[in-house]
């Protein structure tokens, strides 16, 4: 399907990063937007709030961020494409819903513009430190999906994507922006809307009594309907069978939390995105995302002109992590190094998944800038003897 | 024009400080096909205290998004000037705002004045000041060709103000050919010392 022309601000923009991840979720299709107000994620709203009424949309500014995940948590069964905006402290505030977003299967889109942290940080600056917290910060097991964009123009093109994985996963998705890229100022370009592809909300076409919330008859997700359609209709953080309904046993435990987690584990290498370049036969592949990844690509031309055979990897999709791939490229490069704006996040993937065969060098950067390509480059020449 | 060039403005909040970032931003990615990539610094900047903007402009993508030390530097205020002046890069070019910046000549810097604050009351509305310093800035660095700056301006100030805000651009652009000529007749370092 694609994209409603209502939301989609065809044209040439010399837009900031936040005010293009507004763009690209209303280019989704998004229309119900709940939030609280935090730096530097504050634009992305702001945007959203200004454009809303011209197609429809609600944006509602909740009392605090547990509220602001409730509101997309319960705004997603009226049949709407939801999202809420935030920053590090408002991130942990959300985490038990976004637990609840997972465990009901609820498509939706959580932004975090990561600045310094950890508490209140380093409000104005930028920070990679949420990386974890994005993939683990809510209780039990569970799978999400979470991508990070380097430019304003991804936080335009990937938010939607954001919202297609969503809708086909079923899964709250999480835009791991960075202040830096939210707020640097490019030009991005915003297709016509029938260039745009959008995955829609797919409604089951059963009869309201054939219909169970939670069925899924051997496909990955259940359908889903509006709540409100005239179907009987529950759901609920509780393990809970096809009916919706809470049922405390081992069995169904394993039915329906192994299913969610299974739905993306097995389906990963669908999911994956990531650029790659030179990587074959390279001595040295540097791992990097968001904004440090472009840093990365002007310390990558540094290594190269003393020398040393670089590849690079780009995660777009950091959650869930190309483990095959990373495996694959283990077994033929001397060592990987991973530059992230934190003292060691996504290197301990890398790690996990080279599994001895290379080591994962990182370089941090503890926040509040961005790294010195030098430092980065340093660590690709020593990581080549 | 180098393959990345670095410009820092700053002012005081209220002056258009990245607003003016922006235009020139817009003029540069969006009508004449250069990479440019805005920053603005985000501290306690109310209205009245120093306000700054950073662009790096480049043929090619712009891979690190900040500044070192800029190529150009576009000040609006007495407080910008102090904070920031000893950045430029020694052959760089200074544009400011000759009533309210206390300039000081230094040797091979190329630097050039307009009474900005000024003619924009002249045209009516102090607010276009930055407008005013905008079309002076685009005579004096010529980092950006005249139509696409007058594009990025009417395409970047509220609907409805084009007209006031292009007349205050020209009166810049102006500004500057009348006290320093154009092209090739440029005059350099025609600001007096001490100034």
């Amino acid at each position: 399907m694609k994209a409603d022309p209502a939301g989609v601000l065809t044209g040439v923009h010399y837009l900031d990063g936040d005010f293009a991840c507004g763009e690209g979720a209303m280019a989704a299709g998004c229309r119900f937007v709940a939030g609280y107000p935090i730096t530097p994620s504050t634009e992305v709203v702001e945007r959203i709030s200004r454009r809303f009424p011209m197609m429809g949309g609600t944006f509602i500014q909740m009392e605090d961020e547990l509220a602001s995940m409730a509101a997309v948590t319960g705004g997603v069964w009226t049949g709407t494409k939801c999202m809420t905006v935030t920053s590090g402290p408002g991130f942990s505030l959300m985490m038990e819903n976004i637990g609840l977003a997972a465990m009901m299967e609820t498509p939706c889109v959580v932004v975090n513009v990561q600045r310094g942290g950890p508490s209140t940080g380093l409000p104005t600056m930028v920070g990679q430190g949420d990386m974890m917290q994005a993939r683990w910060g809510s209780h039990g097991d569970y799978e999400l999906i979470a991508l990070s964009p380097q430019s304003p123009q991804e936080a335009f093109d990937l938010t939607i994507v954001a919202f297609n994985l969503a809708e086909v996963w079923r899964v709250p998705v999480m835009f791991m922006m960075d202040e830096c890229v939210g707020h640097m100022t490019e030009k991005v370009v915003i297709p016509p809307s029938d260039e745009i592809d959008i995955v829609p909300r797919v409604l089951s076409d059963k009869a309201p009594g054939d219909y169970l919330p939670y069925e899924v008859n051997g496909r990955p997700v259940p359908e889903f309907v509006r709540v409100g359609d005239g179907y009987r209709f529950h759901t609920t953080g509780l393990t809970h069978d096809e009916r919706g309904y809470p049922v405390m046993s081992v069995e169904c435990q394993e039915d329906s939390v192994h299913r969610i987690i299974n739905k993306i584990r097995l389906n990963a290498n669908d999911i994956v995105r990531y650029d790659e370049e030179n990587v074959d036969g390279a001595d040295v592949v540097v791992v990097a995302y968001g904004i440090t990844a472009r840093v990365t690509r002007m310390a990558i031309d540094m290594a190269r002109t003393e020398g040393v055979k670089v590849g690079f990897l780009r995660l777009i999709v950091v959650w869930p992590f190309p483990e095959d791939r990373i495996r694959e490229i283990a077994s033929s490069t001397k060592a990987f190094v991973v530059p992230e704006i934190n003292y060691g996040q996504m290197v301990l993937e890398v790690e996990r998944c080279a599994a001895g065969k290379a080591p994962a060098i990182l370089v941090p950067h503890g926040g509040g800038g961005v790294h010195d390509p030098a430092v980065i480059c340093q660590a690709i020449v020593e990581a080549a003897k | 024009m180098s393959e990345r060039t670095e410009i820092r403005i700053t002012g005081f909040g209220g002056q258009g400080v990245v607003l003016a970032g922006h235009i020139i931003g817009h003029a540069c990615a969006v009508n004449a096909g250069k990479h440019a990539t805005m920053i603005q610094s985000f501290g306690p900047e109310a209205r009245g205290s120093a306000c700054s903007t950073t662009l790096a402009v480049s043929d090619t993508e712009v891979l690190y998004p900040y500044i070192g030390r800029p190529d150009i530097f576009v000040v609006m205020s007495a407080e910008g000037y102090e904070k920031y002046r000893d950045e430029l890069i020694d052959d760089g070019i200074l544009v400011y705002e000759k009533d309210l910046v206390p300039f000081k000549a230094k040797e091979g810097q190329k630097a050039y004045g307009v009474s900005s604050t000024r003619i924009a009351e002249e045209i009516g509305r102090a607010i276009v000041q930055n407008i005013v310093m905008l079309g002076f800035f685009t005579a004096a660095t010529e980092i950006v060709p005249l139509k696409a700056m007058r594009e990025g301006v009417a395409e970047s100030v509220p609907a409805g103000t084009e007209e006031l805000n292009l007349r205050a651009f020209d009166a810049g652009f102006e500004a500057f050919q009348e006290s320093y000529g154009s092209g090739a007749e440029k005059k350099i370092e025609v600001a007096p010392v001490g100034n």
